[in-house]
């Protein structure tokens, strides 16, 4: 159920957005995520936006996985 | 890196992520995982389940779920048994999507069922708050939602298992922040990293905890830095402020914890189920052999329940653990092989 999948910002209308995730565009809400803008990427859970994904960070945990031999 | 060491998680999505990924197969035999109370459909009590069920069974009302909880069997009989002898059951993927449920059935009354920790209650908070602001007169919370760090430090507090850590919940903690899991070092001195669902993800979180573990640190740590922030989600965590109020909760394994759940504070509270349908629900019990509560709490892995595979299969659950898609039974007998 936590089961967040990170949905990519398409458009935005006021307290709405429509995301993507593989090909497929789903209708989410901003209350929780109101600085978010398109081209963002955000985990969706039932229908809301909860955390906006920081790219620096998903490359620093990308560098940390390499080093660890977990990822080549 | 020459350190054993047993490790809890207490997230469903963690249960299943970690099973599905064959994990624990590559780990040293030094080095334990460990599933706890992290599935909100299975530390439901059984109370609450046959309570739902009696809603499903009013005529007149229709009861809105996640699809989780459909096939829990209650001390009768599951909502969906309920459903197949004319009860309305209805399963939805948002919290947002009652409201239009509620206007498409005027004459009934829908009751939403509001299972969750702490990434789903502040959905559920928003949500009552446009119910509210809407004026929409036939749709109701029954509000079942649980906060994980009280059921950890009852867990703890019991010292049935031995552990070195937690690997904390991502999407919890991108509501809750790391703050509420101090506790953890500052009460227990353990580690706790929060971790994200990729099978990369929890083995750094490992590599974090071993780590520790070997400098003898207790840290709250952050692996998903990603998508989680140390103050948590401060808009969330208001909405979820003003809508509910702590209380007393009832979880099956750990029994009756104080302010582990969730109530509507004012002026929410009109929209309680339970105070529109004040309903006597007598008779509740679990089925005797059924050990999903030491499961929950982490004794007993899924397998060394007799009934595992037996007379509880995904197919014909008699607990829980088993049905729920977040649920270690289900996750141990869909990923693991028999030992």
């Amino acid at each position: 159920m936590c089961l967040g999948i990170p949905a990519k910002v398409v458009e935005i209308k006021e307290q709405e957005a429509l995301v993507e995730v593989a090909g497929l565009k789903q209708k989410i809400r901003l209350d929780f995520v109101p600085e978010v803008k398109v081209g963002d990427y955000v985990i969706v859970h039932a229908g809301f936006g909860i955390s906006i994904l920081e790219e620096s960070e998903a490359q620093e945990t990308l560098k940390l996985l390499k080093e660890a031999d977990v990822i080549p | 890196m020459g350190v054993s060491a047993r490790f809890m998680e207490v997230c469903g999505t963690h249960t299943v992520s970690i099973a599905r990924s064959g994990l624990k197969k590559l780990l040293p035999d030094s080095v334990k995982l460990i599933s706890g109370p992290g599935c909100p459909v299975c530390v439901t009590s059984q109370e609450d389940i046959d309570y739902a069920v009696a809603l499903a069974r009013q005529p007149g009302v229709i009861v809105a779920t996640f699809g989780d909880m459909v096939r829990v069997p209650g001390t009768e009989t599951s909502l969906l048994e309920a459903r197949a002898s004319g009860g309305r059951v209805e399963v939805l993927y948002s919290p947002m999507d009652s409201l239009s449920l509620a206007r498409e059935n005027p004459k009934e009354e829908v009751v939403f069922l509001a299972v969750g920790f702490e990434t789903t209650a502040p959905l559920i908070a928003r949500t009552v708050q446009i119910v509210r602001a809407e004026g929409i007169p036939n749709l109701s919370f029954l509000v079942l939602h649980k906060l994980i760090p009280p059921a950890m430090r009852a867990l703890l507090t019991r010292k049935e298992v031995q552990l070195d850590g937690f690997i904390l919940p991502g999407h919890v903690c991108a509501v809750l922040g790391s703050r509420p899991f101090l506790f953890l070092k500052e009460e227990f001195h353990l580690p706790g990293v929060i971790t994200g669902f990729e099978p990369e993800d929890v083995l750094l979180a490992l590599f974090m905890l071993l780590k520790q573990k070997k400098e003898d640190r207790a840290e709250i740590e952050i692996q998903y830095r990603r998508a989680v922030k140390p103050e948590g989600n401060i808009q969330a965590l208001k909405t979820m402020e003003e809508v509910f109020e702590p209380q007393e909760a009832n979880w099956r394994g750990l029994g009756v914890i104080p302010d582990s759940g969730l109530g509507l504070r004012e002026p929410y509270s009109g929209f309680d189920a339970r105070r529109r349908f004040p309903l006597n629900i007598t008779g509740s019990r679990e089925y005797p052999e059924c050990r999903c509560g030491e499961v929950l709490r982490g004794v007993i892995s899924p397998r060394e329940c007799p009934l595992f595979g037996k007379a509880c299969t995904p197919d014909s659950p008699v607990g829980p653990c088993m049905v729920s898609s977040e649920g270690s039974c289900a996750a141990s007998y869909h990923y693991e092989e028999r030992p």
